[in-house]
């Protein structure tokens, strides 16, 4: 067969498919992430309310479960749950082609340009997976609580965040996501091909801002009520 | 008026792409630090010939930089610690007396390894022939200025067909991902009139046959773009991405059968 008839046979037994191919799953990748992204900018923002007492921060939590008749949560859970599914998806199946793409590593091989968080992005993912599922048993469901009481909110983060173990959970998870967005933010805008001279410093500055103002703010919740600033 | 060198190798030596391969230490002595590389390895090369044994076997052609062929890994770099050289511009003042410096070929399932530091780089190749091309009718050229180009497109065109297609960016990427060469590949054709109308078929099919040759993918660390010993900028990785999503949304299945008319 020569060269031409080869890769022809090649691309046909492959397939075209959006979500076969290893672009297209990067971009389902960069997709549900800027969802990801997003809600964590939200979810920062609201939760910034601890600091205006227990009666803003519990009419806030009733505001999110009565919105749309009470409907409107679950339409943000099964997006999110969407996102999150699809995210998990195309990072195990990039992940496992990756590493099939160079089954015999090098001796040495040196890093020029990679980042610490760029290397770390499949175990800052897989450490950020095992927090959501805790901080849903936490702070949602309350299996994982000491105290958990359904009406209050905000006694719940109070006495949440005062169990120090937890407290730290919280702020290494914390600097887990610092990791994966601050790559994940800028490497979402080169997926999507959002990439040009003029904006290249928008995009690590945007990437590197977002990811200092979600983190910061997240990590002063646990610190507020350890050193008893909110109690 | 400088030192000569001597310098420890450790050479990947592999007798062939079923073989298991394993490191084999070789002085390289008395090496004038005006040799390139490649000139280094001819030297230790004819003392292995003398003493009976197999020579090194490495890729190389034209030695000045633009064939490409030239393919191994220095101390863990695609074509040694400069930037910008390929391993025949790498000239042996670049390293220390007495230094170690293991030579390693590209490692990727897409390039299987011949022999040594030579591997199979075809994969390039079918690459190319599912879709980096143009389909023109041939004949007398027309004038150069008959097509109107914007310079900065030319520019574009030109910076990604520097591309001489070594595989460095695989060597260096750390998921082994050609999207570096496919992308300037794409975007060398797809940044000019002539490459037009195939825009969107091409980076659909070069991508399947990407993907199909069991490449990597990219995750944004960026080695290939310091790798490329033509200064091939990850921009066009966006740019094949963009086109790709464009190409997805609207591609249209060939009709069977034909028109009416």
């Amino acid at each position: 067969m020569s060269v031409a008839e080869q890769s022809i046979a090649g691309a046909e037994a492959r397939g075209h498919g959006f979500l076969a191919s290893s672009v297209g799953r990067k971009i389902v990748m960069a997709a549900s992430g800027i969802v990801l992204f997003g809600f964590v900018t939200v979810h920062m923002i609201g939760n910034t309310q601890a600091y205006m007492g227990a009666e803003t921060f519990n009419g806030y939590a009733k505001f999110l479960h009565s919105m749309l008749h009470g409907g409107g949560i679950w339409i943000f859970r099964a997006v999110l749950l969407l996102a999150t599914g699809l995210h998990v998806w195309s990072a195990t199946t990039l992940t496992l082609d990756n590493l099939a793409a160079r089954p015999v590593g090098y001796r040495a091989q040196q890093s020029v340009a990679s980042t610490w968080a760029s290397r770390t992005m499949r175990w800052s993912g897989v450490l950020l997976a095992a927090f959501i599922v805790f901080h849903l048993m936490h702070l949602t469901t309350g299996q994982a609580h000491p105290a958990f009481d359904h009406a209050n909110p905000y006694a719940n983060f109070v006495s949440g965040f005062k169990v120090p173990a937890t407290a730290a959970f919280y702020i290494v998870a914390q600097l887990c996501l610092g990791l994966h967005m601050w790559h994940g933010v800028w490497s979402f805008t080169q997926t999507l091909g959002l990439s040009h001279p003029r904006y290249e410093s928008l995009r690590r500055n945007f990437a590197t801002g977002l990811t200092l103002l979600v983190v910061g703010v997240n990590i002063s919740y646990p610190v507020a009520v350890i050193t008893g600033f909110i109690h | 008026m400088s030192k000569h060198l001597n310098l420890t190798l450790h050479v990947w030596r592999q007798k062939n792409t079923n073989c298991d391969g394993k490191f084999v230490e070789y002085p390289a002595e008395n090496v004038s630090p005006d040799m390139s590389f490649l000139e280094m390895l001819d030297v230790v090369n004819e003392g292995l010939i003398r003493k009976g044994e197999d020579p090194i076997t490495f890729d190389h052609d034209c030695r000045e930089g633009i064939c490409g062929t030239c393919s191994m890994v220095i101390n863990g770099r695609p074509h040694g610690p400069k930037e910008r050289t390929t391993t025949c511009q790498l000239h042996m003042r670049s390293f220390q007396d007495g230094e170690s410096i293991t030579l390693e070929p590209w490692r990727a399932e897409a390039f299987p390894v011949l022999r040594d530091l030579m591997v199979d780089r075809t994969a390039f190749d079918r690459i190319i022939a599912a879709g980096g091309f143009i389909s023109v009718p041939t004949g007398s050229p027309q004038d150069a200025n008959a097509l109107p180009i914007p310079k900065v497109n030319a520019e574009l065109a030109m910076d990604a067909a520097a591309c001489i297609g070594c595989g460095a960016c695989v060597a260096a990427c750390p998921n082994a991902s050609a999207m570096l060469f496919v992308s300037a590949k794409i975007n060398h054709l797809g940044q000019l009139p002539q490459g037009q109308p195939e825009r969107y078929s091409r980076v659909r099919d070069m991508i399947a046959q990407m993907d199909a040759e069991e490449f990597g993918t990219c995750t944004n660390h960026g080695e290939c773009e310091i790798a490329c010993p033509k200064g091939i900028k990850m921009e066009n990785i966006a740019r094949m991405n963009r086109d790709f999503l464009k190409a997805s949304l609207t591609y249209r299945p060939a009709v069977v059968g034909g028109g009416a008319g």
